[in-house]
């Protein structure tokens, strides 16, 4: 009986028929690379690249890296396979001999929701090196100038810092370079994201490091420096310069501002709530009251026997007199190296001032403010009793620095792109500026930059959510399709997902 | 008797799948071949199904049809804003139909029918682009009807009875677009019911009025499916989701419309017969897939507002030889699915069906039936506009086309 249902089966498949559309999308010339060539597609650039995401790389990020989604829908137009550095699993972070060197992923938990990282024991070893080649050299971390570094794949200067784990991993050999391993693959097309990290460390440091600005050589860089704008320029000048030699051709990203991510805009500069009479307390003579008694003293002083004027010595006063209200929103105060040293004439007077809306006060920051820096001592609240210090804080002045290099960077990569045939900028600056600014929407969903609920930026406040990666993937395939004459498909934003819940 | 008894069960059991909107028309093998038409045709059993008020007028003590007919259905589905393409698993579905009829006297008929005029069942592959909709649907339902027809005079007849449905469903969606636990398994709820009973009813009448021609009315009840207190399996839900999504209950009402059907039959030229229905479904009655959950999921609501539904069928039987009879028809059918109404768990557009058979008689009890219907599809560009995410209509659409081949056997016996 049993072989008449295969018998069945079998004479009814040979008559059946598969419905075809009379133009499918999956027959040839239905869309069109246009003047481009997307066979070897080849992704250079920092965690943005590598799809990094709630603080780590992890599998599912890989998945909705944006080289990634946009390989996807090259592969309608001859793009052939695109193959990343996949990591062992969805719990992030790393291990270096074992040993655990990196977080693993944010996620939302608990009741009521919080963030915390997802329990579980990383298993990605970066000393396990895979075989490339890779199409996605996306490597978390990197500098414009590491890119030509080739001590960036030894894994025995991770401990040092002159290499990064994310590329040993990765790397063709110890002693190759990002770009050498891009070049190799011979690619037909391009991407190059880099720079973000430049000032981006220097920002999410607090701006603890250094404006490297006029020192031309990176060897003497520390982690959290801002990169001078002409190292900057030459090192970029040199990738366009490998990553087209072939003729390839390629698109190149701009960099968002700071006051763009949510790391730097979620945490108020005034949240501090007060009654009027811890207000009171706070501005009498036993607080602050005594510091802004000192800073007139220290400021008539100043004015009386050195070159600075009292316009300038009035200007520094109303800066740096603080003063607290009966109010739900009195700014926090803040450590500010850029403030005049007065400590030398009254230890007290520290440079400390109430921040303004111009001050960025770091997402990590948050959690901190209003706990106790002493223990059951109700004067030694952080962010009111205790001045926030520098690597809390990236201050107007910081900021300062950090805009006017991503301004010189960004004029850079967009005079390079201009002078190479063939490459074209993607303005993501402007494009995160609409995020911050009502939000970006395609197919039924709505990105904006606010933390958590937006859907545009991970959890951990600087890397966008998957859904943030579409969107700059189609931003990506619709400038091709303008530039080259292309009509590749584009993703439906709508079905990636933000952040997680455990 | 017994080895073809038991081929039939044996498809009982074996997987149904059906594709293509869910009232399934292959109710018997005689008048498929003839693209479906009988309201006025007095061939065989298969009358208790297309006008049981036929019956009266058969020949014989004892009439008995069986068949079974294997769908073979497949839908493409494509987008090309996006570059997606997605098609259904083929499956093999297998409608089946038992008609037994029994004169016990001159006025006086009796019958039963077993029948499964409704269906579905559409696989997309898991998590397709069109998961917040569907990933999978499986409804079935298996008519029995019993039946009773009075002959008034030689010109006339009645007939009718009431029909038992048992009917089960199941049905699988992501919950929307998105949503995934930490390793990316999307959020999807499995909604289940078996042996739902439900109750309706037919009625028929013949007509004679001159020597060759009948003309047959038919009216079938709506059928409403009731699903009460079924199981709702939701899976792969974060733990920490502050929305209650744990296992529970559901209800869920579908209604299966009401049909009328009018036609007429004429034999000419001797050997020929042709045939013509009219058939109108109250496909109205389907505003809204409304779907009760007892956890935080809450009452799903997905408007369908079907319109009603015509199908002009058209049947012409030859009697070629003494053995072989030739069949064949075709058929128009109307769809109810309005634009931007147009779901994939029901992705059926207008249709065209060509149909042809043959019937050979092994002695004068006993003859085979086979027939072969091909349902053509145009495609069709159309969406679902009335998902909805975060208050906001999502439309999902793109190219559908559908192609349905079902070849189908049956047996009918005369005492």
């Amino acid at each position: 009986m049993k072989n008449i249902k295969y018998i069945a089966l079998m004479a009814l498949g040979l008559v059946a028929c598969e419905p075809e559309l009379d133009n499918s999308v999956e027959d040839a010339g239905f869309y069109s690379p246009g003047d481009a060539d997307f066979s070897t597609f080849v992704s250079i650039g920092n965690s943005l690249t590598a799809g990094y995401a709630d603080g780590t790389v992890y599998l599912e990020g890989q998945k909705y890296s944006y080289p990634n989604i946009l390989a996807d829908k090259f592969s309608h137009v001859g793009g052939g396979t695109f193959t990343q550095p996949l990591v062992n699993d969805n719990v992030g972070g790393l291990t270096l001999g074992g040993a655990q060197i990196a977080d693993t992923r944010l996620v939302l938990s608990g009741t009521p929701l919080g963030l915390e990282n997802l329990s579980g024991t990383p298993t990605t070893e970066v000393s396990n090196i895979l075989t490339g080649p890779f199409n996605n050299v996306g490597v978390p971390g990197a500098k414009s100038f590491h890119l030509l570094s080739d001590s960036y794949g030894n894994v025995s200067g991770v401990a040092t810092g002159t290499a990064n784990p994310y590329f040993v991993r990765m790397a063709s050999s110890p002693s190759t370079t990002m770009l050498g391993d891009a070049v190799a693959q011979n690619p037909s097309f391009f991407s190059l994201w880099i720079g973000n990290n430049d000032i981006l460390s220097f920002a999410t440091s607090g701006g603890v490091g250094v404006d490297q600005t006029g020192n031309t050589d990176p060897m003497t860089y520390g982690g959290n420096d801002i990169t001078d704008p002409m190292v900057f320029h030459g090192t970029y000048d040199a990738i366009l310069s490998g990553l087209t030699a072939n003729g390839a051709k390629g698109v190149v990203m701009n960099l968002p501002s700071v006051t763009s991510i949510p790391f730097f805009t979620y945490v108020d500069h005034n949240p501090v709530p007060l009654d009027a009479a811890t207000a009171g307390y706070l501005n009498s003579a036993s607080a602050y009251g005594a510091y802004n008694a000192g800073i007139q003293g220290a400021f008539a002083y100043l004015v009386a026997n050195t070159p600075l004027t009292q316009a300038m010595a009035d200007a520094e006063i109303a800066k740096r007199t603080i003063v607290f209200s009966e109010s739900a929103n009195n700014a926090l105060v803040i450590m500010d190296e850029s403030l005049t040293d007065l400590t030398g004439l009254n230890s007290q007077l520290i440079s400390m001032r109430q921040a303004t809306a111009a001050d960025l006060i770091l997402l990590t920051t948050g959690p901190l403010i209003g706990t106790l820096a002493v223990e059951a001592d109700p004067t030694s609240i952080i962010g009111v009793g205790v001045p926030l210090n520098d690597s809390q804080v990236l201050t107007e002045s910081e900021v300062t620095m950090v805009s006017t290099a991503q301004t010189a960077y960004n004029n850079s990569i967009s005079m390079l792109a201009a002078a190479n045939d063939g490459v074209i900028l993607i303005d993501v600056k402007a494009a995160m500026e609409q995020l911050a600014n009502g939000g970006l929407s395609s197919n039924g969903t709505t990105i904006t930059d606010e933390y958590i609920y937006g859907g545009g930026f991970s959890l951990d406040g600087v890397h966008p959510t998957a859904k943030g990666y579409a969107f700059i993937a189609n931003i990506v395939i619709d400038r091709i399709n303008t530039e080259f004459n292309a009509t590749i498909p584009t993703t439906n934003t709508g079905y990636y997902p933000t952040t997680y819940i455990d | 008797m017994k080895k073809l008894l038991s081929f039939v069960l044996f498809f009982l059991v074996g997987s149904t799948l059906y594709a293509g909107g869910y009232r399934v028309s292959i109710q018997g093998q005689k008048q498929l071949a003839m693209g479906h038409t009988g309201v006025a045709v007095i061939s065989s059993a298969e009358s208790v199904f297309f006008n049981p008020a036929g019956i009266s007028f058969l020949d014989g003590k004892m009439n008995l049809s069986l068949g079974v007919t294997g769908i073979i259905a497949k839908t493409t589905f494509e987008n090309a804003t996006f570059g997606d393409t997605n098609s259904t698993e083929s499956g093999l579905a297998t409608p089946f139909s038992l008609y037994a009829t029994y004169k016990a006297n001159d006025w006086l008929s009796f019958g039963l029918g077993v029948y499964t005029p409704y269906g579905s069942s559409v696989a997309w592959e898991k998590d397709w682009s069109g998961s917040h909709l569907v990933n999978d649907i499986d409804l079935k339902a298996i008519f029995v009807q019993p039946t009773i027809s009075v002959k008034i005079s030689d010109k006339l007849s009645i007939g009718g009875g009431p029909i038992y449905v048992n009917g089960s469903v199941n049905f699988n969606k992501n919950l929307n677009r998105s949503l995934s636990d930490t390793d990316g398994n999307r959020t999807n709820v499995t909604v289940e019911q078996k042996n739902i009973s439900a109750w309706g009813y037919t009625l028929g009448v013949m007509i004679k009025p001159i020597e060759k021609l009948n003309i047959g009315f038919n009216y079938r009840s709506k059928v409403t499916m009731e699903a009460r207190d079924g199981d709702a399996d939701f899976e792969n839900v974060p733990g920490s989701l502050p929305n209650n999504l744990s296992d529970g209950k559901f209800d869920a009402d579908l209604p299966l419309p009401a049909e009328i059907t009018v036609g007429l039959s004429y034999e000419f030229c001797d050997k020929f017969l042709f045939a013509f229905d009219y058939n109108f479904a109250q496909w109205s009655e389907y505003e809204a897939l409304v779907v009760v959950f007892d956890n935080d999921a809450g009452v799903s609501t997905s408007p369908r507002n079907y319109v009603d539904s015509e199908t002009f069928r058209f049947g012409l039987q030859y009697e070629a030889t003494k053995k072989i009879t030739l069949r064949t028809g075709i058929y128009f059918d109307g769809s109810p699915v309005q634009d931007g109404y147009f779901a994939p768990e029901t992705p059926r557009n207008e249709s065209t069906g060509y149909t042809a058979g043959l019937s050979y008689k092994i002695n004068d009890k006993l003859s085979i039936d086979a027939s072969f219907l091909y349902l053509h599809f145009e495609e069709i560009d159309n969406s679902y506009d009335y998902y909805q995410e975060g208050g906001q209509n999502v439309p999902f659409g793109g190219t559908y086309k559908s192609s349905v081949i079902a070849p189908g056997i049956g047996i009918s016996y005369k005492l």
